[in-house]
């Protein structure tokens, strides 16, 4: 019985196979959330020749994948604007974009140009922009009113109640809460270790004062929603579904600027699928399907008018969070030069390595 | 003749399979590992062979600090993990009744059906400053203010017992169950008492069991990554979570294929310096039981 069984089931997925013969498979490799399953369906709706493939990842993990293969595995890749040059010079990961085929008029000009700035290689665009959002703080209104710059983590009077994740986020911004431009000093890398030396210092001083490191939003939301801390650093994100949940708790763009990513799209080299993955990115930026898009992700399209797009109360959150002149702040990820990886973890190693006074 | 070709085919398609288990899986893969191991990067997409990335360890107190850190610690889980299953393992094996005795076993393995993440976050909703510890002992009374649990070395090593105990006590009742229940009753008739007759009878019929859990829950322990990462605080750092970060943070996966040689060659050189003191072999123990 059991045999049939098994040989019916091992009949019908070689049928299935099989079955649609042209049929074309869109590998996408993306963050958590970047493809909710109603946009997947209806774009295998609208398209039935292809299906999707998803893979949930962070911009480490993308980029260690495809150095892994070469560039092979996957057919859209979606990683930050500051993760491609570098990475393209030195381990060859994407192919060049063929703008023609995407509608480039749909995305907001500013953002583009900064992210064709940031990946041109060659005179070839490497990517083009799909969301982009912010880290800065968040915070307790009621019981921790004062967080409005990154060094107020470490303010003693919220000893035991704040957190921060242990990358390279934080080092940047205390490191402009310290007064320094650590992007400006990219070109100069011995600038740049004197700058981590500082911030290190800092931030080693810090540990005192915060209760744990978070690692994944998981954690993050669990601690301020239970009250254990009273503000962190965090993904813009994480705040705004929060604030959903707990009107206390608000995103605070800290006062040296919020740091700003975009995420993109790019073809990684031997991708096999380059229609379907440029289909689903002119499928994405659609209006109706951004909205889709954005109420999953809780990040801001990268499209004219994102922001209208956002679901009502992630539209609130962000009108509560920033003003004009917090947006005029930002501060965009820079490229990372090569080189600027191993420096940076050599000083996450040492801060988290250090006993503190505990 | 025939007969002979026919014999010499099944044994190779027999040992087929783990011929390219071992060659495919094990073996090949450390090559490349060892290999990536040795270049160092002098530039982008320029690479030298040599030794730097071992020597680098040595050079930067930081890992090896972590490295020792870590041994001692899956040490310490080893000895616990010991202490706690080997009462576990006599009672299953020598004092319950056979039919208690598959119940005792399954409620050992029930918590292997689960997860490790599962269970790290179990450990978590437990131990947390508003977790389900914490708060019923306010209830109770005994505590004023919420206490943290999570985020220090003690939870680390209580999950990660919690984690390898069952690989302990699995071998250790394989082998208590072999031994015969006269040898402690003729201990007891030519006067022995109880610690006596557990140090000179039940502990040395045990010791080949009592080891091969050791090697394995040792090097479960050091080479685990979640239940560290998930339960430490601020200055657990773990050997693994050092060679994930140089690997996917990082980018230097010369420098974490040489960490990972040298947490394979560090637990080595643990459990042979182990097999030593005990007076034991590989084949008396892990291969035995």
């Amino acid at each position: 019985m059991i045999m049939k069984l098994a040989i019916a089931g091992l009949l019908a997925t070689t049928v299935m196979a099989a079955g649609p013969a042209q049929a074309e498979t869109l590998r996408l490799l993306t963050w958590g959330s970047y493809a909710p399953d109603e946009l997947v369906k209806k774009f295998e709706a609208a398209n039935p020749d292809i299906t999707v493939e998803v893979t949930f990842s962070n911009n480490e993990e993308m980029i260690a994948k495809l150095r892994a293969t070469g560039g092979a595995g996957f057919d859209l890749a979606q990683p930050s604007h500051d993760r491609i040059y570098a990475v393209q010079q030195e381990y060859n990961i994407y192919k060049p974009l063929d703008l023609s085929k995407i509608n480039v008029d749909a995305m907001q000009a500013k953002l583009l140009d900064g992210v064709k700035a940031n990946t041109t290689i060659d005179g070839e665009v490497y990517a083009v922009p799909h969301q982009w959002g912010t880290s800065g703080l968040m915070a307790n209104k009621t019981s921790a009113p004062d967080v409005k710059a990154w060094g107020d983590l470490c303010d003693p009077q919220y000893k035991g109640k704040t957190s921060m994740r242990l990358k390279r986020t934080i080092l940047l911004g205390m490191a402009f809460d310290m007064g320094e431009d650590p992007f400006a000093a990219y070109a100069d890398l011995d600038k740049y270790q004197t700058i981590l030396d500082k911030v290190a210092d800092k931030l080693i001083s810090c540990k005192d004062n915060l209760k744990a490191y978070w690692k994944g939003g998981d954690d993050l939301s669990a601690m301020m929603m239970s009250g254990e801390i009273v503000a962190s650093e965090t993904w813009d994100s994480t705040a705004y579904k929060l604030h959903g949940e707990n009107q206390d708790i608000v995103f605070v763009p800290p006062k040296t600027g919020a740091l700003a990513w975009i995420d993109t799209f790019a073809i990684p080299r031997k991708g096999e699928a380059d229609d379907a993955a440029y289909k689903w990115i002119n499928f994405v930026l659609e209006p109706e399907n951004v909205k889709i898009m954005s109420a999953s992700t809780g990040a801001i399209a990268a499209v004219e008018g994102g922001k209208d797009l956002l679901p009502d109360d992630k539209k609130a959150a962000v009108n509560a969070s920033f003003t004009d002149d917090d947006i005029n702040n930002l501060k965009f990820f820079a490229n990372i030069p090569a080189g600027v990886e191993d420096m940076e973890g050599k000083t996450l190693e040492k801060i988290k390595a250090a006993t503190g006074s505990e | 003749m025939m007969q002979n070709d026919i014999k010499r085919l099944s044994l190779f398609l027999l040992f087929a399979p783990f011929a390219l288990w071992i060659i495919l899986l094990i073996v090949l893969p450390h090559l490349g590992m060892f290999y990536i191991s040795l270049q160092e990067k002098v530039g982008p997409r320029v690479y030298e062979f040599g030794l730097a990335n071992y020597i680098n360890f040595f050079n930067e107190p930081i890992y090896w600090n972590t490295l020792i850190r870590t041994g001692s610690m899956s040490m310490l889980v080893t000895v616990l993990a010991l202490l706690l299953g080997f009462p576990i393992a006599y009672y299953i094996a020598k004092i319950a009744g056979n039919r208690t005795r598959g119940a005792l076993f399954l409620m050992c393995l029930i918590p292997l059906w689960v997860s490790d993440l599962i269970r790290a976050f179990g450990w978590i909703l437990l131990l947390r400053e508003t977790g389900i510890i914490s708060s019923s002992l306010q209830w109770a009374g005994l505590i004023n203010t919420p206490i943290e649990f999570l985020y220090n070395d003690a939870a680390v090593i209580m999950g990660l017992v919690y984690t390898v105990i069952l690989f302990m006590i699995v071998p250790l009742v394989s082998t208590l169950d072999g031994m015969d229940n006269s040898m402690i009753e003729a201990g007891y008739n030519l006067g022995g008492n109880g610690p006596t007759v557990l140090r000179r009878i039940i502990i040395p019929y045990a010791m080949p069991g009592i080891v091969s859990g050791c090697i394995v829950v040792f090097m479960l322990t050091a080479g685990s990554y979640l239940t560290p990462i998930l339960l430490g605080g601020k200055n657990s750092s773990w050997f693994t979570e050092q060679i994930y970060d140089q690997f996917i943070t990082r980018y230097n996966w010369e420098s974490g294929a040489a960490f990972g040689f040298l947490l394979l060659a560090f637990t080595s050189l643990v459990i042979w310096g182990g097999l030593k003191l005990s007076g034991q072999t590989l084949n008396s123990t892990v291969a035995r039981s």
